[in-house]
């Protein structure tokens, strides 16, 4: 595949390869990476093209192997990120932990399939996103993004990256199977219109620097090793130094930092589309593939005269909850519709103080078939 | 050589309030470190120019010590961190300091592809027969016979040979030596630091806490006695008959070769892919084959 194309004309481009491209347009310098079905393509299109621009790209041993080294090349000060699958992504997640303690920014890439365990391989899920909330150890918050559209593939993939930079943590970009494989025309934007973000380097002197320093945003400047620096990292709690603490005020004010970095800044983090939703009486709730097919649902509901709408989060953590809220304050039924058991219902709960207006009606199908327009169109008319 | 001053690893420690250490009374890991630290200042390195990378275990907690880049990892992944600081800044001597439970069970599979790879790391395998952080369960290198406290009646299962297993791996360094014979182990970690390749040093420890006190040897002293009496070097090992050198564990650089090294055969990857078109002295441009490109 070639980097270079044209700004303007449409080209046809598979989901994993935007985010291949996206990466390489947000400049990564090292993947990490096991091959697993449905994301090797986003690792072959980068074997190909990384060493061509003299970045890294290994293919580890596994994919605990794989988030380590992806975690030592960006403490090196390289952009760095994996791909994986459900199976993979737990096999990171002690590592994952490790970045958000240490917080190192990277990407991870989990196109989901059906599972528990091996699952369906080439089938279609949205079984992760609870993982992808909760699945390291421990209390922290967490990034995690999701795409509708091959164009979404690729403009996501730049903002994990800037978003992993900017905040200093590692970012989740969870994907479905559908959109890694299939198709579809984009028009990518100029390069130079691209907005990429780096972390903040230190300006003081090594003497002076604390790796974890606290100020008013909660993240620090991050210098990288063989800088002249020499800080340490680890796992452990640890005080502003990045040195191991027992003291239990330093340990709140570590975990206070991790949580408020995020929470302080959900203006900036949360992206969220809104479908149809300004007159709408009932709404759907959907991510993914699973908003496309909501949203043909609703034109064709719209035809018949049904005030439907869509709520679609693009950040799928930190949670939209004010968004929603606010949304689903004039409706009078929410539509939750996912590839799983039930996993966004109960955040869509959680954050509706409305929920006494609104009735809840789901769609959970977990067969490694997409929920299709028909489907919902069907629930739209029970629920009208 | 140089002469070594009395004091000179004060200057690589990091004094202020990172001890005292965690390291039990008697426990090897300080002694190694010690001979570590008068390698490095012995090569000349600058503290700047080193990463030292750990796992989890007692002896990982060696990189809180020292005035270098550190890192102190997952259980059993210093080494997958390793390889990405390693690619990221290959002008980096990058140490891994890894326990035998850390480097040899959980961390297996990283072990034998970094030597598989010959990736240009120095990896320090501290191995004192024990999981010492966890207080005294078994390891894949704890002999059979011996007790532990997941082997309360003793180890059934046969143990690992580090160096064998380096060696097998594609390691293109590879040695062994004790907390006891400290000159010895301090020029075995100059030569493995200057080797570009993977270098797997084993180094024998005790741990009279935890090994020592469910195998009747809770004495440092007479821990550090049999690493003396129940190693040979390699020199002397082949000199023995067959029949005296059973039990003999021995010391000293057991497999030292020249092959290609994983940095650098990416970077040729690097060259070759990324050179642009050449245009030959004919006029004609041709895109160079790949064996032009070899190095
Ligand atoms: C994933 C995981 N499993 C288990 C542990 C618990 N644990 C900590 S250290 C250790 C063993 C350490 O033994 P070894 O590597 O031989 O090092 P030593 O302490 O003897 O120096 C274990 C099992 C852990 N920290 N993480």
């Amino acid at each position: 595949m070639s980097t270079d194309r044209h700004a303007g004309k449409p080209i046809l481009l598979q989901g994993n390869a935007a985010v291949a491209l996206g990466a390489l347009d947000a400049g990564v310098q090292f993947f990490g990476g096991y091959p697993i079905t449905p994301s090797t393509e986003i690792a072959e299109i980068l074997s190909e093209e990384l060493p061509k621009r003299g970045d890294k790209f290994i293919q580890m041993e596994d994919e605990i192997g794989s988030i380590a080294s992806v975690l030592g090349a960006s403490i090196a000060g390289l952009k760095a990120m994996t791909a994986t699958s459900g199976p993979g992504f737990s096999l990171m997640q002690e590592n994952i932990g490790f970045g958000m303690e240490a917080e190192i920014p990277c990407v991870i890439v989990d196109v989901q399939r059906g599972g528990p365990s091996t699952g369906l391989p080439t089938s279609p899920a949205q079984g992760d996103i609870m993982q992808a909330r909760w699945g390291t150890h421990g209390d922290h918050p967490v990034i995690a993004l999701y795409p509708d559209s091959i164009l979404e593939c690729y403009e996501l993939t730049i903002r994990a990256f800037n978003l992993a930079e900017k905040y200093r943590t590692p970012v989740i970009l969870l994907m479905d199977e559908v959109l890694a494989h299939m198709r579809e025309s984009v028009v990518l934007p100029a390069k130079d219109k691209l907005k990429i973000i780096r972390r903040i380097k230190p300006n003081v002197p090594p003497e002076w620097y604390k790796h974890y320093k606290n100020n008013p945003k909660y993240i620090s400047p991050v210098a990288s090793f063989g800088e002249g620096y020499r800080f340490h990292i680890t796992g452990l709690t640890h005080d502003e130094s990045g040195f191991p603490t027992n003291r239990h005020d330093e340990a709140k004010d570590m975990m206070d930092r991790l949580l408020k970095k995020i929470t302080d800044n959900l203006d900036d983090l949360i992206q969220i589309e809104p479908f149809y939703m300004e007159d709408a009486e009932i709404a759907i709730f959907a991510a993914g593939v699973v908003a496309r097919s909501a949203k043909e649902a609703i034109l064709q509901a719209r035809k018949k005269g049904i005030k439907v709408g869509l709520i679609r989060p693009l950040t799928i953590w930190p949670f939209p909850d004010q968004d929603v809220e606010d949304m689903l304050e004039s409706t009078k039924a929410v539509i939750i519709a996912e590839m799983n058991q039930g996993q966004l219902i109960n955040e869509v709960k959680r954050v509706t103080k409305y929920g006494q207006h609104n009735r809840f009606y789901r769609i959970q199908k977990y067969n490694g078939l997409v929920i299709t327009p028909e489907e919902i169109l069907q629930k739209i008319a029970e629920v009208a | 050589m140089r002469n070594i001053p009395q004091k000179v690893i004060h200057q690589y420690l990091r004094h202020d309030k990172k001890f005292p250490h965690v390291w039990c009374a008697g426990c090897g890991n300080g002694i190694i470190l010690g001979d570590l630290l008068r390698a490095i200042y012995n090569l000349g390195l600058e503290k700047d120019d080193i990463a030292m990378v750990s796992g989890i275990g007692c002896s990982s907690r060696m990189p809180v010590y020292v005035d270098f880049n550190t890192l102190h990892t997952t259980h059993g992944r210093a080494i997958a961190f390793a390889t990405g600081i390693k690619m990221a800044k290959p002008e980096l001597k990058v140490i891994v300091i890894t326990g035998d439970g850390d480097a040899t069970a959980i961390g297996g599979n990283h072990f034998i592809h970094a030597a598989r790879r010959n990736i240009d790391l120095t990896i320090i395998v501290i191995n004192n027969n024990i999981y010492g952080m966890t207080g005294g369960q078994c390891s894949p290198t704890t002999p059979i016979g011996k007790f532990a406290t997941t082997a309360p009646y003793g180890s059934i299962e046969p143990n690992f040979d580090i160096c064998e297993l380096a060696k097998c791996a594609g390691a293109s360094f590879v040695a062994r030596s004790t907390a006891y014979h400290t000159t010895e182990t301090r020029t075995i970690f100059e030569k493995a630091l200057m080797k570009k390749g993977c270098s797997v040093v084993e180094v024998i420890s005790q741990c009279p806490v935890s090994y020592g006190k469910m195998n009747n040897t809770s004495s440092p002293v007479k821990m550090l006695e049999m690493q003396r009496d129940g190693t040979l070097m390699r020199e002397a090992y082949d000199k023995l008959p067959e029949d005296k050198r059973q039990g003999k564990i021995i010391r000293g650089i057991l497999y030292d070769i020249e092959k290609p090294e994983f940095i650098d055969q990416y970077q040729a990857l690097v060259d070759r892919v990324s050179k642009p078109i050449q245009v030959k002295e004919s006029g004609k441009t041709s895109k160079p084959t790949s064996q032009e490109c070899e190095v």
